[in-house]
């Protein structure tokens, strides 16, 4: 009987299985920032525990506050980098250096086909693009990942997503996960795998696979996980070549990880890409999804483009082909936070960062910053955001604000109009 | 082995999210205790304070299905904890929140629909109040002169990590 990818990866990890069905396995990548890690520090110095598995396993990142807003900020970002230092923890990356975290890592060639990946934050699944497994995960199963290198999990279950057909005009990988959400519910992948393929999927670059896997979590999903193609060799290359003789050589490789033919998936969703509208959603879950088109008047106060969703190069250069020449409407603000130091960068010499300054944008640092209503465009009471990220819960961004989530696309199409636009205008 | 049991919180909707349990402008905090007062603070439900006696007397929460879910903050479960609140009884749990209770030694527990519809019916009672034993797997509700109890599933691992008190000692000793 064939396996899928997740179950290839538990079998290669398996470290134990204390009891039937929990299955403890070794981390290929520790990943860290500064706001779950601190306590898992502390606990760890406070039983006398204050050490790393391997500092090489372990990646750390200070940024969702950051630059530091306050003491209580700047003390998390102190305790995280004092760790770092005294266990020579080398891929740390400190203000200056630092972006969204499953931006920037990615970014760094740390995520392979095949790894276990965990990290002390929800969107982790996102990582699965690359073919891993990879889990957000608590302070408790952190802390452990840290000391030991391993982690229990219950076996998911994987649901296949076989998407298939040209995305139309208009129309990105937020809106096919947003669609999916919709359509399955916010509690309809729980202690599931979502699995991405389809001639949609592959054809895709790893910034949307990375879109597709961020918001698995939205619907529950323990990992996203794409196949490992050409796409994630050429993606990697640049880390890897010393490994390989050739790309092929590199492909191959990687294709272990890949679901076999025969693989048993608890069901298949199949998703004809070619028929999907732009979409966003309404009031606070982010399964209360509808087409762009069906929203009338709904006015926004500030429009947000970034995150681990949405703020990587190509999301960029979609929102800044729509914002060319144009000007945010009167009602609205707008920010722009580019994920990581390298997307600022190569934003800039494209162009793209003149386009949004033009427009009336606000362009700050790589910063988790307001997807989570820490810091960097924090919303009033009753006021509303169109945003990029992933997450419209009650108050997410502030507050008494409300969030409606939706491509860079039509961000950039609602930030010209002062309301909820379709892209497709403008395309 | 924590206490569990003792006043009931109903909390009745469906996916409560981790956001709504300790908002994210709190995880600056460093010490678990200093999130005590801001358990719950964002959830809107009929009925329901934050800041009410009832909510600081409760010692389990109630609630439907999906609870937890959203964000991966183990403070959601350490607000409870420090509110003297170790177990929730809901009809399902998100993954990381679920899994974050047992690693701090607290209990996620899980019953069918109808279950929780007899459980409900003692939200009209002042006095509604749980008994929780781990060990025999089950839980009796009472309040308002009735009672009913239930049976409910613990995997050997969750309870092993309950019995333990969390997940770190347990991992350290053994890999
Ligand atoms: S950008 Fe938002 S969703 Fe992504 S890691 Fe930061 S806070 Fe979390």
């Amino acid at each position: 009987m064939g396996m899928t990818t997740a179950e290839k990866i538990f079998a290669a990890h398996l470290v134990d299985e204390p009891f039937s069905g929990t299955k403890v396995l070794r981390l290929d990548v520790v990943l860290c920032h500064e706001i779950t890690t601190p306590i898992a520090i502390d606990d760890l110095v406070a039983r006398g525990k204050d050490r790393v598995f391997n500092p090489e396993n372990i990646k750390a990142v200070i940024d969702h506050v950051t630059p530091a807003k306050d003491t209580k900020t700047a003390t998390q970002g102190k305790i995280l980098r004092d760790w770092a230092r005294r266990h020579q923890i080398k891929d740390f990356f400190d203000i200056g250096a630092n972006g969204v975290c499953h931006a920037l890592f990615p970014e760094k060639g740390f995520i392979r086909p095949g790894y276990t990946v965990i990290m002390g934050d929800s969107h982790t699944c996102t990582h699965g693009a690359f073919g891993a497994f990879a889990a957000g995960v608590g302070t408790t199963d952190l802390e452990v990942g840290i000391l030991k290198g391993v982690c229990a999990f219950r076996e998911p279950k994987t649901i296949r997503f076989n998407i298939n057909g040209e995305l139309p005009k208009g129309v990105y990988a937020k809106d096919l996960i947003l669609t999916l959400i919709g359509k399955i519910g916010v509690n309809g992948a729980t202690d599931r795998v979502m699995e991405f393929g389809g001639s949609t999927v592959d054809t895709m670059s790893m910034e949307s696979r990375m879109t597709l896997c961020n918001m698995a979590i939205e619907a529950g999903g323990t990992s996203g996980i794409c196949m490992p193609d050409m796409t994630t060799v050429e993606y990697l290359w640049s880390f890897i070549h010393d490994q390989f003789a050739t790309k092929e050589a590199a492909l191959a490789s990687y294709q272990q990880w890949c679901s076999d033919a025969d693989a048993v998936y608890e069901q298949v969703i199949e998703i004809d890409a070619s028929v999907l509208v732009p979409v966003a959603t309404f009031n606070y879950k982010p399964d209360q999804v509808r087409p762009v088109t069906e929203f009338s008047e709904s006015r926004v106060d500030q429009v947000y483009l970034g995150s681990c969703t949405n703020g990587r190069i190509e999301d960029l250069r979609i929102a800044a082909q729509i914002l060319k020449g144009k000007r945010l409407a009167e009602n609205v603000r707008g920010i722009l936070s580019p994920a990581t130091p390298k997307v600022y960068r190569e934003a800039m010499k494209e162009g793209l960062i003149d386009i949004f300054l033009d427009a009336g944008f606000c362009v700050t640092n790589s910063t988790c910053g307001a997807c989570l209503g820490m810091s960097n465009g924090v919303l009033a009471d009753g006021e509303v955001c169109a945003s990029t990220t992933n997450r419209n819960f009650n108050g997410r961004m502030g507050k008494g604000g409300m969030v409606h989530l939706m491509s860079p696309a039509t961000a950039a199409a609602t930030a010209i109009e002062g309301r909820i636009a379709d892209p497709r205008n403008y395309l | 082995m924590k206490t569990f049991g003792g006043p009931v919180l109903f909390l009745d909707r469906a996916d409560i999210n981790t956001d709504e349990i300790i908002p994210a402008k709190y995880l600056n905090e460093i010490t678990k205790q200093d999130l005590r007062p801001f358990i719950l603070e964002d959830l809107k439900l009929d009925g329901f304070d934050p800041g009410s006696e009832k909510t600081s007397n409760a010692r389990v929460v109630v609630s439907r299905a999906n609870f937890g879910c959203g964000s991966s903050r183990e403070h959601a479960p350490w607000v409870f904890e420090v509110n003297e609140i170790n177990a929730v009884v809901a009809e399902s749990f998100a993954r990381i929140f679920r899994q974050n209770m047992f690693n701090c030694g607290m209990a996620a527990i899980e019953l069918p629909e109808n279950d929780l519809n007899v459980i409900f019916s003692y939200s009209q009672y002042a006095d509604a109040s749980m008994k929780i034993d781990i060990e025999a797997q089950n839980l009796t509700i009472s309040g308002g002169g009735r009672q009913n109890s239930f049976s409910f599933e613990l995997s050997p691992f969750d309870k092993a990590l309950v019995l333990a008190g969390g997940w770190v000692d347990y991992a350290d000793t053994r890999y």
